[in-house]
């Protein structure tokens, strides 16, 4: 088990499988949200599902439309568990807090883009600003 | 976080669910910022187009619009981003009554908000620009780097939601772009070629956003000579905001915070060249001299009246290929101008079409593709192509002129 501490976010304590990248995202560029599939063919993650994921990134970028995607995407069932970025822009947040869905950032042991790997089983606790990878140690 | 006892009272409830919502919003975002307390702005502008909305963020706002109307009025003027649908002009386009009706439902529960459907992405050009050092919660980055870059305004990329939110409670949480700390320059360029034409605006703005990468970064820019436009500042900032997130940036001489260098803070960083290179490496994958080309689009951001007046002189005494479609976005208020001073029939005349109040990349961009059998897009536009690769199209780039030219050809002319 390692713990990985970070800034406090919102939402509710979740579990699932991490999908991590480098790369950064943006809900209106990137995603078919139809299908929930990364579809810009540049992005890191092109062609993978992002449904049921907890989803790791750099960063966000990217259009305001995203801030009422997340919302959308909840309400049809097709959505990640959580995301978790290196560091969160205004528009996440806002769509995060929107939709309900929990967000953090801000990882005191640095790049959490390289200390989380795709697979890897995690718990996100946006109160407590911690998150644990359970199948490593 | 600190709340006056007016903020206190909506968090009560005590001035109706809308309210409520609104600043329990706000209070959670603001949190994940470390926002010490809320600051009043004067003006909202929201983007919402019913692609983003979907049926649910429709509903979200419909229930507010049933409550009282000392509950539901907005408490400040609050304005519109361009709406994905032109009720005027969607069935040619392939969009479904399906979206219409979304959009019709969202407009009538706007304006029982009392918000102003102004359905432009350049407000700051036709509605109310901000003024030096105006707290203000606008949506669409090039709106909110234009105000505060061009303007001197304070505001954050308010995304629909907390726009809406802000709208509501007159406020909204002070983090980011609201404090001194976080306008000085922290990344430094300079500019060796001087831009021509709004494309190459657009291409340097989305080179420098692109290096510069995220929203906490500001770049201030040095060696630019001569005073832009505010159509040509107006394509620089889309596309950086667009390629790099980025909320601010300052032109050393030229944008009101930053006279000199020392202003922002940038003597103290080092400079780094945007080269020729640079700005070739940004063009090349949107170049595509000779290829059919199905659809041209002049849109991200809409139009200014002088865009208007330019587009309708090169389509004058030409007609546009048969097999090339081309799309002009504007906003309302300058679409009613142009039908005055004629350059809607110039564009039509040439067999391009006029929207009004909306921007291509807003309203259902992938699907009129697909209805239109829409493939090979060019537009003048640096934002535009950056985002419609997503999109299922093959987007390239040239300049206004070029886009004309190409539309004629059926063909890319550069």
């Amino acid at each position: 088990m390692i713990e990985l501490k970070c800034h406090k976010g919102f939402g509710p304590k979740v579990e699932g499988e991490a999908l991590v990248t480098s790369d950064d995202f943006s809900a209106r560029y990137d995603l078919d949200r139809i299908n929930g599939v990364f579809s810009r063919p540049a992005h890191k993650l092109h062609g993978q599902s992002y449904d049921g994921k907890i989803l790791v990134f750099n960063t966000a970028k990217g259009g305001v439309a995203s801030a009422w995607m997340l919302h959308e995407m909840k309400s049809r069932g097709i959505t990640p568990k959580a995301i978790i970025f290196n560091a969160a822009n205004t528009i996440l947040v806002q769509g995060a807090a929107l939709a309900g869905l929990p967000m953090v950032d801000r990882f005191e042991d640095g790049d959490v883009t390289a200390l989380i790997q795709s697979g890897d089983h995690v718990t996100v606790d946006p109160e407590q600003g911690l998150v644990t990878i359970t199948n490593r140690s | 976080m600190k709340l006056s006892e007016k903020e206190r009272a909506m968090l009560a409830g005590e001035m109706g669910p809308a309210r409520q919502w609104a600043i329990e919003h706000q209070k959670q975002v603001g949190g994940m910022f470390d926002a010490e307390d809320m600051v009043a702005v004067s003006q909202a502008h929201m983007m919402a187009d019913p692609e983003s909305l979907g049926e649910a963020g429709v509903a979200f706002v419909e229930q507010f619009a049933e409550l009282s109307v000392l509950e539901r009025k907005v408490a400040i003027p609050m304005i519109t981003d361009p709406r994905g649908v032109d009720l005027s002009y969607y069935d040619p386009l392939g969009q479904t009554e399906e979206m219409a009706n979304l959009e019709r439902r969202f407009v009538a529960a706007c304006e029982k908000l009392g918000i102003m459907m102004t359905d432009t992405c350049i407000n700051y050009q036709t509605i109310m620009p901000p003024v030096l050092g105006d707290h203000v919660a606008y949506g669409d980055t090039g709106v909110v780097i234009y105000s505060n870059s061009v303007c001197g305004a304070r505001s954050n990329f308010e995304g629909g939601p907390s726009a809406l939110a802000a709208g509501l409670t007159g406020r909204t949480p002070r983090y980011g772009l609201h404090l001194d700390k976080h306008r000085q320059a922290t990344k430094r360029y300079r500019v060796t070629e001087q831009p021509g034409e709004l494309t190459d605006w657009g291409v340097l703005g989305a080179t420098i956003g692109k290096q510069a990468g995220s929203y906490w970064e500001v770049p201030v820019i040095e060696g630019i000579e001569s005073v832009p436009t505010s159509d040509e500042i107006k394509h620089f900032g889309a596309a950086m905001a667009s390629y790099g997130s980025t909320p601010l940036f300052h032109i050393v001489g030229i944008t009101p915070e930053c006279h000199s260098l020392k202003d922002v803070g940038g003597e103290k960083l080092a400079a780094e060249t945007i080269t020729s290179e640079d700005i070739s490496a940004l063009r090349a994958p949107f170049g595509a001299k000779g290829e059919k080309v199905d659809v041209v689009v002049f849109a991200a951001p809409q139009l200014s009246l002088v865009e208007m007046q330019q587009v309708a002189g090169l389509c004058r005494d030409r007609r546009r290929h048969q097999d090339t479609a081309l799309i002009v976005c504007t906003a309302p208020s300058v679409y009613a101008d142009a039908q005055r001073m004629r350059y809607n029939d110039a564009i039509e005349a040439f067999g391009g079409k006029v929207l009004q109040g909306t921007c291509f990349y807003q309203q259902y961009a992938r699907e009129i593709g697909e209805a239109n059998g829409w493939k090979r897009l060019l537009s003048n536009s640096t934002k535009i192509v950056n985002i419609l690769g997503g999109y299922g199209y093959r987007p390239a780039l040239a300049s206004m002129e070029d886009c004309i030219a190409s539309a004629v050809a059926g063909e890319i002319v550069q």
